[in-house]
């Protein structure tokens, strides 16, 4: 609630201050229009039924293409989900495709998806092809590398693990690589999530087709018509809806690896083996099973406190200890190193 | 089945490694882990391989495990081959590697769900057993994170022993853990080992706790890795790791150890 609070005063100064900006007439209403000029605009292209003699002819527009640029957003995603899940998997399982394909990724994932529009343009025309293609390859390569790095970052003594168990094949991918790669595949479709948007926005103003307007043509003509409240109007609608998605799609997914994997220096302590273990000099088990946030909170304040004089953990998933001769590049120089 | 049944269904099995080599190229250069190592384990011994870092008593571990394969020789559980990794050999970690996608009992149930032949609800019943074998049958739903390093290997030894398998190999399992928990361990796992008699192969560079947990304390050398003594322990059971005949075990051993070492230091001069 407190929080809350905080957050509606900072808003509310925010909005008091443009107001107050706007009525000082510093700058031309037509370059800052006022903040109740957007809502205006909103309103208008909203739910505003008009009178009766003059119905208005903008209602339920925003609405009309919110719904086509979702329907244009989560058809690419997908697609690029698709088909980045199984690309990331194969080039962090195959050397080949890793120094062929995952190389390409990493290049692409670097061009800015609005240089694939005149590409796009030119191959598909002014059609919902192009803008479809646009929205793929900006998700696809992010999807790609990380997927990559989550499936070359599980340690390998899980798989051996779960060998020993008589895990096999499909089995082993399905129930140990995946899970155990699982935040970093959230995090790869958080990020692609993000780069589908962002392309999704630069193809509606460059493409100009006529199947549907969605809210990048919306801002284009905002731009055209110097329409500059609903200009800001669709500013504040797309960044609206890029809050709702982070609440909707992947806040669920975080609260959960959060639950079972521990707070990210909780992940580090599990693959430091050298850490001491404040807790359990207590021969007793742990008072209860399951912690509350607050008792979560003080153990980790706690547990910070007494990492602050040992040097840095390497990362999440490394872990420094297997006399064994596993694949990974540490094990293998340490392994051939000893004989000296 | 009952549990009842089904714990009393796989006796432990008798090993024996056979002439045993394994080399490794890494980087262009040949290591000699294993040279012709020979071993006979009898149905539910308690084993140590000793020695020091980079003697090969891990890979033979591994070996036998199915984890890695030998170049020559053959390790036969039962008089039959060892041909790939399977769950009458079960491993326990130096890590815990328990899964942090998956609660206590979860991880418990991993290797008893790919065990044909039980239902669900017997399954279930195995996972409890051995989590209240372990002392933690109040923990099945924690998460891994909230475990300590203790509990964790605990966890691991519950998810290696429910699907009972015929022999148990532990590789330094105790290693990352602090004194007092590990003291602790020792006691338990003798107590678990006399209740449910698995042959145990357990690999260590800790000689005094070899000298604790074994019945036998077999040494190895590095260069190439080689079976160089063998030490039966005598003492009673369970046993204190800081009792006086123990270390008098534990001195012997040392002291053959210190003396292998001696000579290949002289070798390499």
């Amino acid at each position: 609630m407190k929080r809350f609070i905080t957050a509606a005063v900072f808003f509310g100064a925010l909005l008091t201050v443009w107001a107050l900006l706007c009525r000082a007439r510093i700058w031309s209403p037509v370059l800052l229009p006022p903040p109740q000029a957007v809502a205006q605009y909103l309103w208008n292209s909203t739910f505003n039924p008009g009178t009766a003699s003059a119905p208005n002819p903008d209602r339920w527009q925003l609405f009309v293409a919110i719904w086509i640029t979702m329907k244009r957003l989560f058809a690419g995603y997908l697609i690029g989900l698709a088909v980045g899940l199984p690309l990331g998997m194969l080039t962090a399982r195959f050397r080949p495709v890793h120094d062929t394909l995952g190389v390409l990724a990493l290049g692409l994932q670097g061009l800015p998806s609005v240089c694939w529009v005149p590409l796009a343009l030119l191959w598909f025309g002014q059609t919902e092809g192009a803008m479809l293609f646009v929205v793929v390859m900006g998700t696809l390569w992010s999807v790609v590398l990380a997927t990559e790095s989550g499936v070359g970052n599980v340690n390998p003594i899980y798989v051996r693990a779960a060998r020993t168990m008589g895990s096999r094949w499909l089995h082993i991918w399905l129930k140990v690589i995946i899970p155990a790669s699982l935040p970093f595949i959230v995090s790869g479709m958080k990020q692609g999530w993000a780069f589908a948007w962002r392309s999704l926005m630069a193809a509606e103003i460059f493409v100009t087709i006529l199947t549907g307007f969605g809210l990048g043509h919306l801002l284009h003509y905002g731009r055209e018509l110097n329409a500059m409240e609903q200009v800001i109007g669709i500013m504040l609608v797309i960044v609206c809806i890029g809050l709702l998605a982070d609440r909707i799609l992947f806040s669920p997914w975080e609260r959960f690896l959060h639950r079972r994997w521990g707070r990210p220096n909780d992940r580090a302590r599990d693959a430091d083996p050298d850490f001491p273990e404040a807790r359990k000099l207590n021969p007793d088990p742990l008072p209860c099973p399951k912690y509350t946030t607050r008792s979560l909170t003080r153990s980790v304040t706690r547990r910070s406190s007494d990492s602050a004089a040992r040097p840095k953990p390497t990362g999440p998933w490394r872990t420094s200890s297997s006399s064994s001769n596993s694949s990974t590049p540490s094990a293998a120089s340490r392994t051939a190193s000893a004989p000296r | 089945m009952t549990l009842q049944q089904e714990l009393a269904a796989t006796p432990s099995a008798k090993l024996a490694v056979v002439d045993v080599s394994k080399r490794f190229t890494m980087d262009r250069r040949s290591v000699h882990a294993l040279e012709r190592v020979s071993l006979q384990v009898a149905e539910g011994e308690f084993v140590c391989l000793v020695g020091p870092s980079g003697c090969g008593k891990s890979t033979l571990l591994n070996i036998i495990a199915g984890l890695e394969t030998p170049d020559t020789g053959a390790v036969l559980a039962d008089g039959e081959p060892i041909r790939g990794p399977g769950r009458d050999r079960m491993v326990l970690f130096q890590e815990s590697a328990l899964f942090p996608w998956l609660d206590v009992f979860d991880n418990v149930m991993f290797g008893l769900k790919l065990k044909p032949g039980l239902s669900k609800s017997e399954r279930a019943e195995v996972a409890r057993f051995y989590l209240k074998l372990v002392g933690l049958d109040g923990f099945m739903h924690a998460n891994i994170h909230e475990l300590s390093g203790g509990m964790k290997q605990r966890v691991a030894l519950a998810r290696a022993m429910a699907p009972n398998p015929r022999v148990l190999l532990m590789d330094e399992p105790f290693a990352a853990l602090d004194a007092l928990t590990r003291e602790q361990l020792y006691g338990d796992l003798q107590r678990i080992w006399q209740q449910r008699r698995k042959t145990i192969i357990f690999v260590t560079h800790n000689v005094r706790e070899a000298a604790c947990l074994g019945d036998r304390v077999v040494l190895f050398s590095p260069h190439p890795g080689r079976i160089r003594e063998e030490f039966r322990i005598p003492l009673p059971r369970p046993r204190d790791i800081n009792s006086v005949d123990l270390a008098s075990h534990s001195t012997e051993i040392m002291r053959a150890l210190k003396a292998h070492l001696g000579t290949e230091v002289e070798v390499a001069e």
